[in-house]
């Protein structure tokens, strides 16, 4: 096929606009952040989101540094930190994640705090049959109960706790086929939420958060059923802002973020 | 690197197959129609059938995947619909994933159908009608044998984007061994876990594997190509 001159000029003035729109983009201040203002970037379990979000705030407010989260399953992350993420901070849903890094040279050790203590809790939308008060964990069993979200117990601890608790009260062989696994304890309480998954075990942040108000109603698993649920926070070992990042830690530490902490129902290791 | 046969999940494999598979038999019978209608419709909102049909190209897979389920989810009519006939919903089930693969794989099943079925000489449908042959007549014996490379690789192209799905599998499907833990969730578990070995394994084979799909497929659609115009 030949193709005429003007449609070719057409074509290439059609392309020289699309780069020019291009390269423009940064200069408009579509993309990017501003360079002067200080910024951390944090890498935080998924039972973190609502909580991290409102100390963030607090602390972006008081000290003017930018906080950017990131959540996802703390195996996930640690993984990601391994292969060179650019995170500063990581909190994770357990110790030994945090643990393995340091071992690995990945994170300081100098740095590592115990922040908080999760709660692991069953979930199910508030027009539920099940009479968690009155069952317990047997609730499970329930006929009505065709699916259980749990966290991927290979990569989140919440989902590797919720396994323990399931074996502890002699249900896991019995429910083993109903289990689904979420990615992320955040991702099995999607599977509730949604009306997909008729009962889940979560994470009592999670549910907790003002999003989830009157979406359902919880039961807390009893602590002796799983092994506490002790968070760790630590400083990327190549963090190109340190400073910064112990800052935010140090933060973590004072009361006004614990009490944004206990709020959504962690409970805080003694001082 | 040799391939360890031991470390990988056969399980996955058979079941990211047995998917493949029916989503592209699927997609042929529900993309004939389609294409046909999207080719030769005359409809001023073609056009609008035809931007629906390609939207899973531009939707990111979790937010189709997202809309999966809930649809599928006790939330929606639907998925009442589905619950009060069988007692489950279609999420985390096989059947639930060959809902989200179908969506998914649409454009790439019905694009190639619709732009062959377009290149058909007019002139020889007319002549097929005029000697008497019915439209459906026309469309087995005229249009599908001439659409053959189209229809081969759009069934190719179902098939491997199948193979790879990952994005709506992750959302709708909740990593039930045996069941909707497909290869693409398999290989992610084994990278979370820094089984970087077993990760390694499987994802070589899977690439083995589509390469040797798509070779044959293509080689195939070549022989079509050169002597099927001369029948």
């Amino acid at each position: 096929m030949k193709l005429s001159r003007s449609s070719v000029q057409s074509f290439l003035r059609f392309v020289s606009v699309l780069l020019g729109l291009i390269l423009l983009t940064p200069a408009l201040g579509l993309t990017g952040a501003k360079d002067d203002a200080k910024q951390i970037t944090v890498a935080a379990a998924a039972d973190l989101s609502a909580a991290l979000e409102e100390v963030a705030a607090g602390y972006e407010k008081s000290t003017g540094t930018r906080v950017v989260l990131s959540f996802g399953a703390s195996g996930t992350l640690t993984q990601q930190i391994q292969n060179g993420a650019p995170f500063d901070i990581f909190f994770s849903a357990d110790m030994d994640y945090p643990r393995q890094l340091i071992a690995a040279g990945y994170a300081d050790a100098p740095t590592l705090y115990r922040y908080a203590v999760g709660r692991l809790v069953l979930w199910a939308p508030a027009d539920s049959p099940l009479d968690f008060d009155r069952v317990g964990m047997n609730a499970l069993l329930d006929p009505s109960v065709k699916k259980i979200s749990i966290g991927n117990p290979q990569h989140a601890p919440y989902g590797r706790a919720a396994v323990a608790a399931l074996k502890h009260y002699g249900l896991y062989e019995k429910v083993t086929d109903r289990l689904v696994l979420g990615e992320n304890v955040a991702q099995a309480a999607q599977f509730v939420e949604s009306g997909n998954a008729q009962v889940g075990l979560v994470a009592l942040a999670h549910v907790l958060a003002p999003a989830m108000q009157g979406k359902g109603k919880y039961w807390q698993v009893p602590v002796d059923a799983y092994p506490p649920l002790e968070q760790g926070v630590v400083v990327v070992s190549r963090s190109a802002h340190k400073q910064d990042a112990a800052a935010f830690v140090e933060y973590i530490k004072t009361a006004e973020a614990a009490k944004v902490l206990r709020r959504y129902g962690f409970a805080l290791p003694p001082q | 690197m040799p391939i360890d046969l031991q470390a990988v999940d056969w399980q996955a494999f058979g079941l990211t197959l047995q998917l493949a598979m029916l989503v592209s038999a699927i997609l042929f019978l529900l993309g004939l129609p389609l294409a046909y209608w999207i080719a030769f419709s005359r409809r001023r909102w073609r056009f609008l059938i035809e931007a629906v049909v390609a939207l899973p190209i531009v939707l990111p897979p979790t937010v189709l995947g997202f809309y999966v389920l809930v649809a599928l989810g006790s939330r929606s009519p639907l998925g009442r619909w589905w619950q009060s006939l069988t007692g489950h919903t279609l999420a985390f089930t096989f059947s639930g994933l060959v809902i989200g693969s179908v969506l998914y794989s649409l454009p790439f099943a019905v694009q190639p159908f619709a732009a062959s079925f377009s290149a058909v000489d007019r002139k020889l449908l007319a002549a097929s009608a005029t000697l008497g042959a019915s439209p459906l007549r026309s469309f087995f014996r005229v249009v599908v044998p001439l659409s053959a490379p189209g229809l081969i690789t759009g069934v190719a192209l179902t098939f491997a984007h199948t193979m790879g799905e990952f994005g709506v599998v992750l959302m709708v499907g909740g990593n039930i061994p045996g069941v909707t833990r497909t290869v693409s969730i398999d290989i992610y578990d084994q990278v979370q876990a820094s089984n970087y070995a077993a990760a390694n394994q499987t994802a070589l084979l899977l690439l083995v594997l589509c390469f040797a799909v798509l070779a044959v497929v293509y080689g195939l659609n070549r022989q079509a190509w050169t002597i099927g115009p001369a029948k």
